[in-house]
């Protein structure tokens, strides 16, 4: 047994001679210019038509160039072209075709146009699709299911080529959403927007019955809402007036697709061995997917054919002032690959990052205090141990919002009545937010006071623009009200002390909730404990995510727990999860409170199609009032993410719009070589005290045994 | 009456389960050949220290296990109304230690929180960790913190002390007039260990749990024993009130294992032909199947059925506990297969001994023959299974919580404990009470859970039992 | 020998098949098709629509079991139930609902899931003896006592915190081996150290205790009273005798697992970070892929059978008596 194990540990050390004896990375140098990081779930889609998530944009947004993206460093968040020669700006025309000017009133706005011209000489990244012979045929267009058999990696195709990025290619992923072997998760928002898109559905819908073994060929269907101008140039029409439409173009849905990619992955036996659009992108982006191995590990490299961008050099003083345009200028993307390894843990995650293996880190709010603490002023600050090993701290405000929802439509706690709302604002007293921050979130997040979060338009900062019904300002600070308030409106509301003062029965409530994992114990535990304060009792119902949904479906919540990610920076975003005609229950959308105040929704309609400006901040103002007085949510927190940052790792300014931001990162190898020796001493005691123990439990075996012999002997 | 009796669904089982052990012991008390085992087992002192250790964690369950709501102050008196939180028997006892809650997390008898925060000290805002609201809230200054702890350890130490000594005086008293003994003989048979069971491991335990539960109950008047949790609440209660999940979800599981392995493992053996084929059919069925995802499964139909039946269960223990029921059922379902394989081998060795093949020729009815023959022949199989799977529940618990489909997660149980535990460690300095308590206390009761079913495998099992 | 085999498979066929009804009914109990499209679709967005188109393209836009509309066998062979299992009687698995290949999965998942388990079987079988055997050695000295109870110590000790204990202790604090993680060939040494590690300490309480046991029965039978007799030395009987008879009961009981060592441990891999068949199944479990659930469980079952029968055989094989009939 022994020997198994020396010779075992024997065997370990000798693979790992040359570096830290934990090295998660064997094999490759820690000098390389490669940035290391981590994903927690596999990503389920990285086709631009259906990937919608987070995690799956990480890559996406590297790979993949719609025609517009976010500026890196400006604030509020700015479009700016990509591989558009401009932003562009619609055109507006009436039902008869007739051109309008630009502030025509929505009303008369029959079909908006956005005509988008690419830089020309933009090409794809090294990809087996475009790789032609002699003849200047394509090489791997016509493969039969024997020759595919040997592949497993886009890598094992031994020639690869590339193209001219053509404006062709963006119409044809505009008709890729309308594909019904695709699902895309937009195509029924886009149907409501981009002309002919819904039709064109349905075409195909019916082309793929009528065929159902061949492929559908999208070229051969015409999209009356996407034409292609020149080479260069493409129109898309939009139905009526959607400001909003601009944001969509810097989201990979609206990102080029070569049709040669989709030809060479419809190829037999490609699909078997997961050779498909949705796991091998084919992009113009900074990187490619050189590696995708979802269970280990993703890795991304840099893309030769890349068309040269450099670092933005327009920034506020600010950032000059925290370096952030030392690099103006500079040509584009600074690493020559990022590693993404699998890591489900928290665990894991953390000791890795502490020992140098990742360059980045989230910080999970436990282990907070390591990591950082507040100054006198409130500032969050890195402890010493944390500087003393260069690491520096970056925080933003996400734009983002966590609410507690009512459902307006139970008799409880619903409905418009004067009585409901009051007891809704009680509530939303009661539920401590600021507490909640400060146990569960160490302090990363920001109290709501309403459903526009920072860096919004929209957004109003301090004393000026907090919520009357739950705040008070004291002393030019945002107070919550105390907790008497909330009593008192509890009693006007007919539950004195928590008991109807018709029936005198307690008021018992229902939450409904999606927690689960380690914490949820005591987050549940916690909401029990904040209705205790105004003595109403809670019963919550922790339920797995179909439950929620089937419940949030149907009307059958009472209060349920939720959250909403900006899809892109506009109050619109935000607003439209409180317009009545969208409705949860009977209409599907995405009003999970079943909210429907008519005033409301009067002046919704006119806010979404107003360009920003004070007129617009006027309507808003109004909405608020109207949201914050009704109370359908309990408007929780907009989450702060903090990250860490080795000192290897130059300065960066997050930024939660775009996705794109790993082509301005750049990191110094060979600080992050000598720190990472110097913090992965292997501690040899533990084994040298583990051999004495064996000693000491065998030797007196081994004499009795001595001793045994002779006797017998 | 200023209360309501509310019996949950388990406490009903965990009731009727203590009624049928008492009658078991009632009924083996009266038969020799059945009690002679026992008494072997009795004779261990492992066996018996164990047993010891396992009664005080089944009292704490027991107590756990009597329900009541409160009634609401100020309901009316014609109509009463009561509290939608159950309490427990156990909760009354231990009073403050339920209430007595924190912000957050703080160190095991600490004065102050874990956490820094702002506080205000004479008009400025520093951080720092604040005073706790309860723990060490008597103390004036913090240099008398280690006196406290001292004082009260050795004040709960001699109260364990005299407690023990009077318990042990009385039950000397009692057995020597029991032997006719005069009191100093038998303290000397005690000493010499002759009294023919294992008096002085008995003694020695009594009074180390007793000097325990002294030094805690002095300790926990003060002070958070096993410090608190995220959300300020003492670890000692969780720890405590997690006793009653591991001991439902030991023993319930057996109980539903029992008639399903009994049944179909005799009947298989005993009558052959089809019925065994189906018997075999089934159970190579289930034990194919991997159990996590058959209890998976099983959690969410009760989840589902909670959820469209709201109204049978109006509070959220009443939640907890069906689904508790659940886990323990489909545990129950998924475990009962080796067994029955067990029964089953021996009952085809059984029904081909002569007096059995008589009794048949005799035209003695099947049941006659299984409930006089085979039955009794395979008993203690049965009992060295339930002791032995018991431990095996307790573990599988934490396990099961880890991965999701455990018990519900506002119950308290080790397991959920454990899973809470992971994000602590990651915390620097880490947060170890929370896991340290879960493992001490889990570790105590599978430990003696252990020994205990040692010692009833070699008394009972003919074929180890004379082997030591 | 080859008809029994045979016939012994053909008999795993029914059980295969109740296997697969039961997974399916557990299954689409609480999981109803949408439910599924709703998973996979996301939460931003979802129409009715997307939602049938998903079910027609995934194949879950039929009747569960049986299909009132169409005529004769198709009733039940045009039904959920018959389209997702049919095709795995041939092992052919199909896509999960991500779209991924499921054969292909679990022939690159095999592979990690073997490097861990094959061993933690050998060294931990090998362990096990070792411990057993001083144990017996020892017999009635306090060596045997105090070896036993350090046995049931360690069997009273959840497995989940011998993993914890083996990350925080050797990986973080001790930084002597990575703290999860996997690659293949040479490099992956040091990543399969610390799980094969941590799961041979975890087993090796009721591992050398029942093997002590085993050992202790073979040393009271008359063979080994006759072979003292003659003179042989104790340490000679030891390994020469009970060792070697010994080995029948333990191996036999070990055959019955080998095959199941292709699935992996659910929690060491998924705390482990170890990409193989026990991470996957818990991660379609959770992400209720149910194409994925499926296909485990008949690999599981079917690896199970298996495992009966090299159990049989291996019988069969060291003890001459046992005919296979």
């Amino acid at each position: 047994m022994t020997r198994t194990v020396i010779l075992l540990l024997g065997l370990g050390l000798l693979g790992g001679c040359s570096d830290s004896w934990n090295n998660p990375y064997p094999g490759s140098p820690s000098d390389v210019n490669v940035l290391y990081s981590a994903f927690g779930e596999r990503p389920k889609h990285l086709d631009p038509a259906r990937s919608y998530s987070e995690n799956e944009a990480e890559f996406t947004g590297q790979i993949y160039e719609p025609p517009l993206q976010y500026h890196f460093l400006k604030r509020p968040y700015t479009l700016v072209p990509l591989t558009a020669e401009a932003v562009p700006k619609p055109r507006y025309f009436d039902a008869a075709g007739r051109p309008l000017a630009d502030d025509a009133p929505a009303a008369q706005i029959a079909r908006s146009v956005y005509e988008i011209r690419i830089r020309p000489g933009i090409r794809y990244q090294p990809h087996p699709a475009f790789a032609r012979d002699a003849t200047g045929r394509y090489r791997y267009h016509a493969l039969d299911a024997e020759t595919v058999a040997d592949k497993r990696q886009i890598a094992d195709f031994e020639h690869s080529g590339t193209r001219e990025l053509i404006a062709a290619d963006y119409v044809y992923q505009i008709k890729r959403l309308a594909h019904p072997g695709l699902s895309s998760p937009i195509f029924g928002l886009m149907a409501e927007h981009i002309v002919g898109l819904k039709a064109l559905g349905e075409t195909l819908q019916q082309a793929a019955r009528a065929r159902p073994a061949g492929k559908l060929d999208l070229n051969d269907f015409p999209l009356e809402g996407a034409e292609v101008v020149d080479r260069y140039t493409y129109r898309i029409h939009v139905k009526g007036k959607y400001p909003q439409f601009i944001y969509w173009l810097a989201m990979p849905f609206f990102a080029p697709v070569p049709w040669e990619a989709e030809v060479f992955y419809a190829q037999p036996g490609m699909a078997d061995r997961n050779l498909t659009l949705d796991w091998q992108p084919v992009g113009t982006g900074p990187y490619y997917l050189a590696e995708n191995d979802p269970n280990r590990r993703m890795v991304l490299r840099k893309n030769p054919y890349f068309h040269g961008e450099t670092y933005p050099s327009d920034g506020s003083d600010e950032d000059r002032a925290a370096g952030l345009l030392a690099d103006a200028g500079k040509r584009l993307p600074f690493l020559d690959a990022v590693v993404f390894s699998l890591e489900k843990e928290t665990i894991p995650y953390w000791s890795k990052f502490l020992q140098g293996y990742y360059d980045s880190s989230g910080i999970s709010s436990d282990s907070f205090d390591q990591a950082v603490q507040f100054s006198g002023g409130g500032d969050p600050q890195l402890t010493d141990s944390m500087r003393d090993k260069g690491i520096q701290l970056v925080t933003t405000a996400l734009p983002s919002l966590w609410y507690v929802g009512f459902n307006m439509l139970d008799p409880v706690v619903g409905g418009l009545g004067e009585d409901r709302r009051k007891l809704r604002q009680a509530l939303s007293i009661a539920f401590d937010y600021d507490e909640f921050i400060s146990i569960f979130l160490n302090g990363r997040g920001i109290p709501a006071q309403g459903p526009i979060p920072p860096g919004l338009f929209g957004y109003v900062e301090g004393v000026a623009g907090l919520n009357p019904y739950v705040y008070e300002a004291r002393d030019g600070r945002v107070v919550r009200q105390p907790i008497e308030t909330a009593r008192r409106l509890l009693a006007e509301a007919g539950y004195p002390n928590g008991r109807s003062a018709r029936t005198g029965k307690p008021l018992v409530l229902y939450f409904d909730t999606m927690a689960s994992g380690p914490d949820a114990k005591s987050r549940l535990d916690w909401m029990k404990k904040q209705l205790d304060k105004l003595n109403v009792q809670l019963v919550v119902r922790g339920t797995d995510y179909n439950r929620f949904q089937d419940k949030m479906r149907k009307g059958n919540a009472q209060l349920f727990e939720w959250g909403w990610n900006a899809d892109y920076p506009d109050p619109e975003n935000f607003f439209f999860l409180l317009y009545g005609p969208h409705k949860k229950v009977a209409s599907g959308g995405e009003n999970a409170a079943n909210y429907d105040n008519p005033e409301f929704n009067r002046l919704f309609e006119r806010m979404k199609d107003m360009d920003n400006g004070p007129a617009r901040q006027q309507v808003i103002d109004a909405m608020l009032e109207i949201v914050r007085r009704d109370a359908p949510w309990i408007f929780a927190y907009y989450p702060k993410s903090f990250g860490l940052r080795h000192g290897w790792v130059m300065a960066a300014k997050p930024n939660p719009m775009a996705k794109n931001t790993l082509k301005y990162r750049r990191i110094d190898p060979r600080l992050r070589e000598s720190r990472r020796a110097e913090w992965n001493h292997p501690v040899l005691w533990p084994i040298g005290l583990l051999a004495l123990a064996l000693v000491a439990l065998i030797a007196p075996a081994a004499i009795a045994w001595r001793r045994h012999e002779r006797k017998t002997a | 009456m200023s209360f309501m009796p509310v019996i949950l669904w388990t406490d009903a089982l965990i009731l009727a389960l203590l009624a049928g052990v008492l009658a078991l012991v009632w009924f083996i008390r009266r038969h020799e050949h059945l009690r002679a085992p026992w008494r072997n087992v009795a004779q261990r002192p492992m066996a018996m220290g164990a047993a010891l250790v396992l009664t005080a964690f089944v009292a704490i369950g027991l107590l756990d296990s009597l329900h009541y709501r409160e009634r609401l102050p100020d309901s009316p008196p014609d109509a009463p109304q009561y509290s939608v939180e159950v309490l427990s028997v156990f909760d009354a006892l231990v009073g403050e230690l339920r209430t007595q809650q924190e912000k957050t997390y703080s160190a095991p008898l600490a004065t102050r929180l874990y956490a820094k925060e702002f506080v205000e000290r004479g008009g400025v805002t520093v951080r720092d960790y604040p005073r706790l609201q309860y723990g060490g809230a008597h103390l004036a200054h913090a240099s008398e913190h280690l006196p406290d702890v001292v004082r009260r350890s050795l004040i709960g130490l001699a109260q364990g002390l005299a407690a023990s000594l009077l318990l042990f005086g009385l039950l000397a008293a009692w057995q020597a007039r029991r032997a006719r003994l005069v009191f100093g003989a038998w303290l000397t048979a005690w000493w010499l260990g002759q009294l023919g069971w294992p008096g002085r491991t008995a003694a020695g335990m009594m009074a180390l749990l007793l000097v325990l539960a002294g030094v805690i109950m002095q300790l926990a008047a003060g002070y958070h024993v096993l410090g608190t949790d995220k959300v300020g609440q003492d670890v000692l209660y969780i720890s405590l009130k997690s006793i009653r999940t591991g001991l439902v979800i030991g023993t319930l599981t057996t109980l539903v294992t029992l008639p399903l392995a009994i049944g179909f493992g005799i009947a298989a053996g005993y009558f052959r032909g089809w019925v065994d084929d189906v018997i075999q059919y089934v159970y190579t069925v289930l034990n194919s199947i991997p159990g996590v995802l058959l209890i998976a499964a099983a959690v969410l139909i009760v989840q589902v059925y909670i959820e469209s039946n709201p109204e049978l269960f109006d509070t959220a223990a009443a939640r907890a506990d069906i689904r508790l029921l659940a886990l323990c059922l489909i545990m129950g379902v998924t475990s009962w297969t080796g067994l029955a394989r067990l029964l089953r081998g021996e009952s085809l060795k059984l029904r081909t001994l002569d007096y059995v093949e008589a009794a048949r020729a005799f035209g003695v009815s099947h049941a006659r023959i299984i409930s006089r023959h085979i039955f009794p022949n395979v008993f203690h199989l049965v009992l060295i299974a339930i002791v032995l799977d018991f431990s095996g529940l307790v573990l599988a618990e934490a396990v099961l919580s880890y991965v999701g489909v455990g018990v519900d997660p506002t119950m308290y149980s080790w397991g959920n404990m454990i899973n809470g535990a992971r994000l602590e460690l990651a915390r620097e300095p880490i947060v170890w009470w929370q896991l340290g308590a879960a493992f001490a206390f889990m570790f105590t009761l599978v430990l003696a859970a252990n020994l205990f079913a040692d010692g009833v495998r070699d008394a009972f099992d003919p074929r180890l039992g004379g082997r030591r | 020998m080859f008809a029994y085999i045979l016939r012994r498979l053909l008999y795993a066929i029914p059980i295969l098949i109740g296997v697969n009804l039961l997974t399916f009914a557990l299954f689409f109990v609480v999981n109803t098709p949408d439910d599924m499209a709703r998973l996979q679709l996301g939460v931003k967005h979802v129409t009715p629509e997307a939602i049938e188109r998903w079910k027609a393209e995934h194949g879950y836009d039929k009747p569960l079991l049986v299909n009132a509309e169409a005529e004769g066998a198709a009733q039940f062979t045009d039904t959920i139930f018959f389209k997702h299992s049919a095709a795995m009687f041939a092992f052919e698995f199909g896509k999960g609902d991500d779209g991924r290949d499921i054969a292909n999965e679990i022939q690159t998942r095999m592979g990690p899931s073997l490097a861990i388990a094959l061993p933690v079987f050998v060294i931990g079988l090998m362990v096990n003896i070792t411990f057993a055997l001083l144990m017996v050695f020892f017999r009635a000295t306090y060596l045997d006592l105090w070896g036993v109870v350090l046995c049931v110590v360690l069997m009273s000790i959840s497995g989940l915190f011998y993993i914890i204990a083996g990350q925080y202790f050797i990986a973080k604090l001790w930084n002597l081996l990575p703290i999860s993680g996997f690659a293949g060939g040479i490099d992956g040494l040091r990543f399969i150290l610390l799980p094969v590690l941590v799961s041979v300490v975890a087993g090796l309480g009721s591992g050398a205790r029942w093997y002590r046991t085993i050992f202790l029965e073979e040393i009271g039978k008359d063979y080994v009273r006759t072979a003292r007799a003659k003179g042989l030395s104790e340490v000679r009987v030891l390994f020469r005798h009970v060792l070697k008879n010994g080995m029948i009961p333990i191996l036999t009981g070990a055959v019955v697992v080998l095959p199941l060592l292709f699935m992996g441990s659910l929690i060491t891999e998924s705390f482990f970070g170890i990409p193989g068949l026990g991470s996957y199944t818990i991660d379609a479990i959770q992400a209720q892929d149910f194409a994925v659930v499926r296909a485990m469980v008949f690999l599981g079952s079917f690896l199970y059978i298996v495992g009966l029968i090299l159990t049989d055989i291996s019988y069969s094989w060291v003890d001459p008596r046992v005919r296979l009939q």
